[in-house]
């Protein structure tokens, strides 16, 4: 098996003079849980097709699962699992005859679609019309198919969007489930908070471009974003403490028994050995790192794809 | 091969489903019935039995109905899966896009073949059973059949290349509709016209069949009503066609072209489509 199951160099798709995806450049190493995270219209799901073979580039190179997956031979589709974003069924299938018909496509014994429909939690809903389905249901009748015969590769397009927290966090499981099988997957969605701990690494698209990619701790370091020191302060005292902590940072609140003061990571243990000087006055402190809202915030808003 | 079954299957099992291959049969076998039954009182001095009398109505009667059926079946198959994204995912499985259209077809096909076999069967093996004409003329009823099914897969294709075509549903709708009137009803019409204007007879008899070899439903037509003698007799077109000298070879061969080339224009559009 290669060691890169996705290698994107240099890829463009134009469509008419729009480019949708400009110049972009992504490899996932073999069993890595990679997150896009993109607004609406960043080009996610353009370069899920790409490399899926059903668009083609108008300039670069993608392999996936070592080769081109525009002229890949059917039987490397055998290895890929796909979720759609808003995934359509015919609607006038049972549950269990929909992932039948994908089940032999894929040449996969039917009887191994019992246990998947078992794992998605739709059991008791297998036998009615996928018509009657709520988006929650279809979306994990999609996830069933997604997962048949065991794909060395799924792509997930924003796989939990519509459904609500419960639903999300099962969906995650799910695929956390997978992953530790040695799925490699590639997954999008437009919230950070939401795979704050389902990801690997983290790419960010913006107009089409990969503005950043990491890990998480790696984008918020990169992102240099202030930190939050929150300090209550024994009565009386406030005043004259915001006073002498002005210099090291940005106050941003100050009442009779507290202090915001914010400052950028890298001069914090500074901050922190000025602040253990102060000795009992101050009687607590909390650290607040950057909320993972403002890390993506920062890229979107700083950083233009060159 | 397995890929085009599995899709053929599931065009065809969709199609019990959605009640589409119960109400082709019910159409095709409550007129074929009626036009049997009726037609078989006044064969009178003419001496034809039931199934050769109504192979005549029942070519008149096929040749609105059936491209009708094959386009409702077809204008759908590709623009329809396009709009709801079933396409989509579907492409992502180890499926081809030229195996997507022949298993398409297959299971239109498959749909058309039952409705015709037991509609204009079933209505066959009833008058046989109750009237005492016996079963003469069963071939020319069993070639009527046969080429019914060939006019139903060209009006099959002819609708895949309009669904492969257009953007949305209802154009693709619009469309088979224009088709529909085009080969099944206008230009018989204003062949017909020609005729009628055509006071001094300028336009010979050879132009005039070549002109209706051009329209399939007009191929149809002369495959059925000019190839066995006694069906030739009861028609009545004599002036026309049953002078007609094409041989059925020519007749099936442009029938058959009539589904591949369109077949082959669908695949070779919709393998440059992207997604």
């Amino acid at each position: 098996m290669a060691d890169k199951a996705i290698e994107v160099t240099g890829v463009v798709k134009r469509y008419g003079d729009k480019t949708v995806v400009s110049d972009v450049d992504l490899s996932v190493r073999s069993g890595e849980r990679m997150v896009l995270i993109g607004h609406n219209g960043a080009g996610k799901t353009t370069l899920m097709k790409l490399m899926l073979g059903l668009t083609h580039p108008s300039a670069g190179q993608l392999r996936v699962l070592g080769s081109n997956p525009a002229t890949a031979a059917a039987a490397q589709r055998r290895a890929i699992g796909y979720l759609p974003e808003s995934v359509a069924f015919h609607s006038a299938m049972k549950g269990r005859e929909v992932l039948a018909f994908y089940a032999r496509l894929k040449g996969v014994a039917v009887a191994k679609c019992q246990p998947i429909l078992a794992q998605v939690g739709l059991e008791q809903a297998a036998d009615r019309r996928v018509s009657t389905y709520s988006k929650g249901m279809r979306q994990r009748l999609g996830l069933a198919q997604a997962m048949l015969g065991n794909p060395q590769l799924l792509f997930l397009d924003e796989p939990t969007s519509g459904l609500d927290p419960t639903l999300r966090r099962q969906f995650y499981d799910l695929i956390d489930t997978l992953s530790l099988s040695g799925t490699t997957s590639l997954t999008s969605s437009h919230s950070l908070n939401e795979v704050e701990a389902r990801a690997d690494r983290i790419a960010i698209m913006k107009n089409g471009a990969i503005v950043a990619c990491g890990t998480l701790s790696e984008l918020s370091h990169q992102a240099s974003l202030p930190i939050v020191v929150r300090l209550r302060v024994m009565a009386g005292h406030t005043a004259s403490i915001a006073e002498r902590l002005a210099p090291m940072g940005e106050i941003q609140r100050v009442n009779d028994h507290g202090i915001d003061l914010s400052c950028l990571g890298t001069s914090r243990m500074v901050l922190f050995r000025h602040i253990a000087g102060f000795g009992d006055v101050i009687e607590d402190m909390d650290v607040i790192p950057p909320r993972l809202d403002d890390i993506y915030n920062y890229y979107m808003e700083h950083v233009q794809p060159q | 091969m397995r890929a085009i079954a599995i899709l053929a299957m599931n065009e065809f099992l969709d199609g019990l489903r959605n009640r589409w291959v119960a109400a082709a049969i019910i159409l095709l076998g409550a007129t074929a019935l009626a036009l049997m039954l009726v037609g078989s009182a006044p064969t009178g001095t003419i001496r034809a039995g039931a199934l050769d009398v109504s192979v005549v109505s029942l070519t008149s009667l096929s040749v609105y109905l059936l491209p009708l059926i094959a386009l409702l079946l077809s204008f759908d198959a590709l623009v329809g899966e396009f709009e709801r994204g079933t396409m989509l995912l579907l492409l992502t499985y180890p499926v081809a896009r030229w195996q997507v259209v022949m298993g398409k077809f297959f299971g239109h096909m498959m749909i058309l073949l039952t409705a015709v076999a037991v509609g204009y069967g079933g209505a066959a093996v009833i008058t046989v059973l109750f009237t005492d004409n016996g079963i003469e003329g069963w071939q020319a009823y069993a070639t009527m059949m046969g080429s019914s099914l060939l006019l139903g897969a060209v009006f099959v294709a002819l609708g895949y290349l309009v669904s492969v075509l257009v953007r949305e549903r209802s154009t693709a709708a619009g469309a088979a509709i224009v088709l529909w009137l085009i080969f099944v009803v206008l230009y018989d019409l204003a062949l017909l016209g020609l005729l009628l204007a055509d006071h001094e007879q300028k336009i010979g008899q050879a132009l005039f069949s070549g002109l209706m070899l051009i329209s399939p439903s007009d191929t149809y037509r002369l495959l059925n009503l000019t190839t066995f003698d006694t069906v030739g007799q009861v028609a009545g077109i004599a002036g026309v066609a049953a002078r007609s000298d094409f041989s059925v070879p020519l007749l099936l061969g442009l029938l058959t072209s009539w589904v591949v080339l369109p077949l082959a224009a669908t695949m070779t559009v919709f393998h440059r489509r992207e997604l």
